[in-house]
């Protein structure tokens, strides 16, 4: 597909040398040109239209980040001390960012680091998830971005937050950030990522995340994607995990006019398991869509994945679920489910839970409903006193939290403040 | 305080009620009986304002307006309360935050003044000791894994909380056993009083015997047929239903 969006970033002159290396964004290049952004027969973008996104001009970059008024108070959970790094934009503010010495953890910035960016640009965590469109176009612009790298053995005490605010900017920006995670062996972290938006902005996030987690890490992920009503936010997030390793991811998903999040996991070691919960929740014209890929490639492995969404107006919604347990990968024990709410006539959500089996000794059950609220349970709170719409929001917002119980308190406030901003009376509903 | 006229209702293309007419007054306890399909249970939703009954005619008339007028949750607050014959399970609604929320919203309607949850936890723990109930219920999600007889035990505790003027019973003792029969018999009898009034819906006359009724009425192919003081309800015991059969409807009673 032919775009503007390409055109206004791709022009533009490739970023100063001694940023990053070169070879990886003229390769970025060179196949975003041949192959353009994918279009409607390409499958894994079947519910998905770039079309209006497609047509749309973005400045690379915003040269006035530095001055940008944010609400610090946004940027970051209440109540959690501990490193943060906040972009504005996609440029680093140091005015907002806090990095306090954490044992057994250091943190870089890509920009200031060449060698290790350009490690990161070459080194995909995981070789199997196919590298989309937005993937390329953050190789080939991506100017700095964040490496977490944890020592074997380190346990890292307090969560990294990783905040990404959106500010009004002269022109619509489109920003783009590489973050990478190397965990030791027997290391564990904590990662808390925000997309925070202060205040209305038509901006064009896109970041990637690669991830390795090492034999007997855990990573334990939180991601609250809250950005603004007309903002575009491009995620891809790759995991690879050896021997024993563990993933755990919360996600919510509540903000932008396009959001999308591509993520590959792959469970390379014997052992290794990926927990997700994940929940969006739309409104207006809000289109979210979710794209799981988890590969069982080890003996024993297991994934549990279990999804809500919730779309209200003429909101969309996308999660596909696949997961493929690979030849030999006996003993793996996949669960997925995808359960789904919608609020008017006029929303939709599509759910396409993928079993691709290839070993014999397998567990697995996937599930995906799409329903409506339960009339009976509506009837019963108002004929308690409460409001109709009250009586909803309750309904939602216990359908949502089903699935964030097991976050700590201080991580399930900011979860269910997120929840809120698309289904308010969210607070102490559980 | 309810007067139900000559009310026809359809409900799933079939007419339900065909002429009910029932008067109650402030004080008084109205049993219902009769067999099943008479209609029992969908006099309780209608008076509750459940959707998917079309009243054809007839009006019901509660303190002086229009009842059928009211959404459910005015009703609720203009003091209307259902117990209902199958109590639903709402995961993830905490039980003490929904009653609070609910109370609170009444009260709102009313323009009375919220309930802060120092006061309303005081309130909470004057409703359990009454009814002999242990706190666990509170912290759990609404009906959600209670047994039958936990469900019908948190109707009588929310209607305790609520203080309705006006309580519809729908087959509470229905699934209960004896003890489970008496301890709603004792809140509901706990709470009887001048302003009060209670319709107590029910197939047996067995809960007849801890909630006394002033009146008993059989409801028999949506209308009601006979009207009596308790003595009826124990010759119901005795005769059976089919002791009814083909009598003429009965005056409003």
């Amino acid at each position: 597909m032919a775009s503007a969006l390409l055109e206004s970033l791709l022009d533009a002159p490739i970023p100063a040398a001694g940023t990053a290396p070169a070879e990886p964004r003229a390769a970025a290049r060179a196949r975003l040109a041949r192959e353009g952004l994918p279009g409607a027969r390409d499958e894994a973008w079947k519910y998905t239209s770039l079309r209006a996104l497609a047509q749309r001009r973005f400045t690379d970059g915003d040269c006035g980040a530095l001055a940008r008024a944010v609400d610090a108070r946004r940027c970051g959970v209440p109540g959690i001390e501990g490193p943060r790094l906040v972009f504005v934009n996609g440029v680093f503010r140091a005015d907002l960012s806090d990095l306090p010495v954490q044992a057994g953890l250091s943190i870089l910035r890509l920009g200031e680091q060449p060698a290790a960016f350009d490690a990161a640009l070459r080194a995909r965590s995981n070789s199997a998830a196919s590298e989309d469109a937005f993937a390329l176009l953050n190789t080939a612009l991506a100017v700095d971005g964040v490496l977490l790298r944890v020592a074997g053995g380190a346990r890292v005490e307090r969560p990294v937050q990783l905040v990404f605010a959106g500010a009004p900017a002269e022109s619509d920006v489109a920003w783009h950030l590489r973050l990478r995670i190397e965990m030791g062996e027997s290391s564990a972290l904590q990662v808390i990522e925000q997309h925070v938006d202060a205040e209305m902005n038509a901006h064009l996030a896109n970041r990637v995340l690669d991830a390795e987690i090492a034999a007997g890490a855990r990573l334990e992920l939180l991601q609250l994607q809250t950005a603004a009503a007309d903002a575009s936010v491009m995620r891809t997030s790759r995991f690879a995990l050896d021997e024993g390793a563990l993933l755990s991811m919360h996600a919510v998903e509540t903000g932008a006019r396009l959001a999308r999040h591509a993520l590959a996991i792959d469970l390379r070691g014997r052992g290794a398991r990926f927990v997700a919960r994940g929940v969006f929740a739309l409104q207006g014209r809000q289109h979210a869509d979710t794209q799981l890929a988890v590969v069982h490639a080890a003996r024993d492995t297991a994934s549990d994945v279990a999804w809500r969404g919730v779309a209200d107006q003429r909101a969309r919604g996308v999660f596909r679920g696949a997961i493929t347990v690979a030849a030999g990968a006996d003993g793996a024990d996949a669960q997925l489910s995808s359960r789904n709410l919608l609020l008017s006539a006029e929303a939709e959500i599509d759910t396409q839970p993928v079993l691709e089996i290839h070993a014999d000794e397998v567990k697995a059950a996937h599930g995906a409903t799409v329903g409506q609220l339960d009339e009976r349970a509506l009837f019963y709170l108002r004929s308690r006193g409460l409001p109709l719409a009250e009586a909803r929001r309750l309904l939602v917002a216990a359908f949502c939290g089903a699935v964030l119980g097991d976050l700590p308190p201080l991580q399930r406030a900011a979860a269910d403040a997120a929840l809120a901003t698309r289904v308010p009376m969210l607070e102490s509903a559980a | 305080m309810l007067k139900i006229h000559d009310l026809h209702v359809r409900a799933g293309g079939h007419e339900i009620l065909k002429g009910l007419s029932l008067s109650v007054k402030a004080g008084e306890v109205h049993a219902i009986m009769g067999p099943n399909g008479a209609g029992k249970s969908t006099l309780g939703n209608v008076l509750a304002g459940r959707e998917g009954y079309e009243v054809t005619s007839g009006t019901v008339e509660y303190e002086g307006r229009d009842l059928l007028a009211l959404a459910p949750e005015e009703r609720a607050a203009a003091g209307v309360f259902l117990a209902f014959q199958y109590p639903v399970e709402i995961p993830g609604v905490n039980n003490t935050y929904f009653l609070r929320a609910a109370l609170n919203a009444q009260r709102r309607r009313r323009g009375e003044a919220e309930l802060d949850s120092m006061q309303f936890l005081k309130r909470v723990r004057e409703k359990l000791a009454v009814l002999h109930l242990k706190d666990d219920l509170l912290h759990r999600a609404v009906n959600e894994g209670f047994s039958g007889g936990e469900k019908k035990r948190n109707e009588i505790f929310q209607l305790a909380l609520l203080e309705p003027k006006l309580a519809i019973l729908d087959e509470t003792d229905s699934g209960l056993d004896i003890d489970a029969l008496k301890m709603v018999a004792d809140g509901v009898n706990a709470m009887r009083d001048a302003q009060r009034a209670f319709v107590v819906i029910t197939h047996y006359q067995r809960l007849l015997d801890y909630i006394v009724p002033d009146f008993v009425h059989v409801l028999a192919d949506g209308r009601i047929v006979e009207s009596g003081d308790r003595t009826l309800a124990l010759k119901l015991e005795e005769h059976g239903y089919a002791w009814i059969a083909g009598r003429e409807p009965a005056g409003a009673g």
